[in-house]
């Protein structure tokens, strides 16, 4: 198991605990994908499983030890993070942006070497981002950053990918490659934590499921069990339906009211 | 740029070299470059005497420290601007945001009013500098609130507490002797530099200089903002506590020689990025040389143009502000 997380309590403020008794597991090659409503507190559960929060309760172990007596530069080796679509304020190139990806095994003093840049540009042939080398991070799409960062999470070699809603922002059919995307970095052996708000994405995805109430509940599962139009309802206050479509040959995921 | 940074870069150091050369022929006593280098080349090597041996002192004595002293505090400002923009993540932040400069400025002006000389003066200065950020540094911990918005706000705090205590001290300063002085010095001048204060002030510049040099691909990461560096396993507090600590330590030092000169910290780091793209690796080691440039030139224009030697800010601030706007200008053109 590379990522195990026990009864996980967090609260920001003593009077609102925003989740409790998170348990989860994600192993290699596996897809947990955590579906949420807005302020549910999905992106601070991903933190807490990342090292960068401390929960109040509980515990989370990377590859067995307990997180929080893992230093942050252990961590980065062990756990990429693929943060929410933003725009830094420098424009670094992209190559450069890519090769920040070794600072867990670089020193304080040190700088990224050749060999560093070598495996910047085997991710991106892989990612099939090489034309982007030269350009910079804040030049591009929306789609073609959140590629970029996920080519620099893959420097890290990490055994866990953990990706913030790596839909947003994205056109329709950037969603998509996403999610090709993501699925591909699983079949890799990478483990995969994402958060979503698309139900649908989560059918695609096919994985573990993980769904994170207004109430703080948590409840996970494989796919097929947890996503039931029941629940999402509850979760969502809106008609949802689950429906066979036969030309995609899956189960989609829709809204409304339709013909009663 | 990419390829043509080494080269570029070469340049910019021989530009420098040959600047400083030039500058300490500058002057009333006018001294070919040549015999510049020779004079100097003789400490080191013998050389037959062949200028007339009164330059020897003008160049040794009275230009060539007040030259380094403009080198130092020229690329100090700089540096300490770049390395802020850097740890801030935001290319518009000055090196005096934390206060330092205030700080600095009302340490020197306690000492002056004191009737100290120029070591307490300095050693003052220092203080009041390093205090001014400590508080600033100290202001988000009592927050609670470790954002570097609230870094901003607290460096605007104390600066704010701070230029009104130099008001204050100017109020209550003697109008006909400490007045004056401390307005001359507040406006920043290296006419008094001497040797002293290069071998004082020279080695804690040299020192944090080496040290952000050092780690200036570090600040490309810590310029992502707290939360990606620590995904890419940073210890953000430590690496960005060492790079304000140097920071710091720089515009400190510079303030203590020369008062305060404004505007390098802020115009030199940006004219870099936009020569040299944003990473950090070309910014840091450029904003060192150009800033020593800009400030020498300027220095020279002052010492040499006008008999009554200009204040640097003055300058510092017609050349700087005018150059910033023009920058901006050609950036907006640019992502528009």
């Amino acid at each position: 198991m590379i990522l195990e997380a026990k009864n996980l309590e967090f609260s920001y403020t003593p009077e609102k605990v925003l989740f409790h008794d998170v348990s989860l597991s994600v192993n290699r090659g596996e897809i947990l994908a955590i579906l949420g409503a807005n302020g549910a507190g999905k992106s601070t559960l991903l933190n807490c499983l990342a090292n960068l929060l401390t929960p109040q309760k509980g515990e989370v172990l990377l590859k067995g030890r307990p997180v929080n007596k893992i230093s942050l530069r252990e961590t980065a080796r062990c756990v990429g993070y693929v943060p929410q679509s933003h725009r830094p304020a420098y424009g670094y190139q992209v190559r450069d942006f890519i090769v920040m990806g070794r600072a867990p095994y670089l020193g304080i003093f040190r700088q990224p070497g050749k060999e560093a840049y070598m495996l910047a540009d085997q991710v991106m042939d892989e990612m099939g981002i090489a034309h982007l080398a030269h350009r910079s991070y804040t030049d591009l799409s929306g789609g073609e950053r959140q590629q970029v960062t996920i080519a620099r999470a893959m420097v890290q070699q990490p055994d866990l990918i953990m990706l913030d809603e790596p839909t947003n922002h994205l056109d329709y059919g950037n969603q998509q490659r996403m999610i090709h995307t993501i699925k591909r970095l699983a079949d890799r052996g990478f483990g995969i934590i994402i958060t979503s708000h698309m139900p649908d994405h989560v059918l695609l995805l096919d994985g573990k499921v993980g769904i994170l109430d207004d109430e703080g509940n948590f409840q996970v599962g494989v796919c097929g069990e947890m996503m039931k139009e029941e629940r999402l309802r509850s979760l969502y206050h809106v008609d949802i339906h689950l429906v066979y479509e036969p030309v995609v040959n899956r189960v989609v995921c829709v809204s409304g009211e339709g013909e009663k | 740029m990419k390829r043509k940074y080494p080269v570029f870069m070469m340049g910019m150091i021989g530009v420098l070299f040959l600047l400083i050369l030039t500058a300490c022929g500058m002057g009333r006593y006018y001294i070919s470059p040549f015999d510049v280098f020779k004079i100097i080349l003789s400490r080191i090597i013998f050389i037959p005497e062949t200028w007339d041996p009164q330059a020897t002192g003008i160049v040794l004595t009275l230009r060539l420290p007040r030259i380094i002293t403009a080198v130092l505090v020229g690329s100090a400002m700089a540096l300490s601007g770049a390395a802020y923009q850097g740890v801030f993540k935001n290319p518009l932040v000055a090196p005096d945001m934390l206060g330092v400069s205030s700080g600095a400025c009302v340490g020197a002006s306690i000492g002056i009013l004191c009737g100290g000389g120029g070591a307490v003066i300095q050693t003052a200065a220092f203080l009041g500098g390093i205090t001014a950020v400590l508080t600033a540094a100290s202001i988000p911990k009592v927050m609670r609130n470790h954002s570097m918005v609230m870094l901003v706000l607290a460096g605007i705090i104390v600066g704010g507490v701070l230029d009104s205590m130099m008001g204050l001290i100017k109020y209550l300063a003697d109008p006909d002797t400490q007045l004056a002085e401390i307005t001359h010095w507040q406006l920043g001048s290296l006419t008094k530099a001497v040797w002293a204060d290069v071998f004082y002030m020279g080695p804690p510049i040299l020192l944090a200089m080496a040290i952000l040099l050092a780690l200036r691909w570090r600040i490309n990461i810590l310029s992502l903002g707290e939360e990606e560096a620590k995904t890419l396993g940073t210890d953000v507090r430590k690496t960005r506590g060492l790079v304000i600590i140097c920071a710091t330590l720089l515009t400190a030092s510079s303030v203590c020689i020369s008062g305060t000169i404004g505007w390098i910290g802020l115009v030199i780091p940006h004219f870099v990025r936009m020569l040299a793209g944003s990473d950090n690796r070309k910014v840091i080691p450029l904003s060192v040389i150009l800033g020593a440039i800009f400030l020498l030139g300027i220095d020279t224009i002052a010492r040499v143009l006008t008999s009554a030697e200009l204040p640097l800010s003055i300058l510092t601030g017609f050349v700087g502000a005018p150059f910033y706007f023009y920058l901006l200008l050609k950036q907006r053109m640019r992502l528009s």
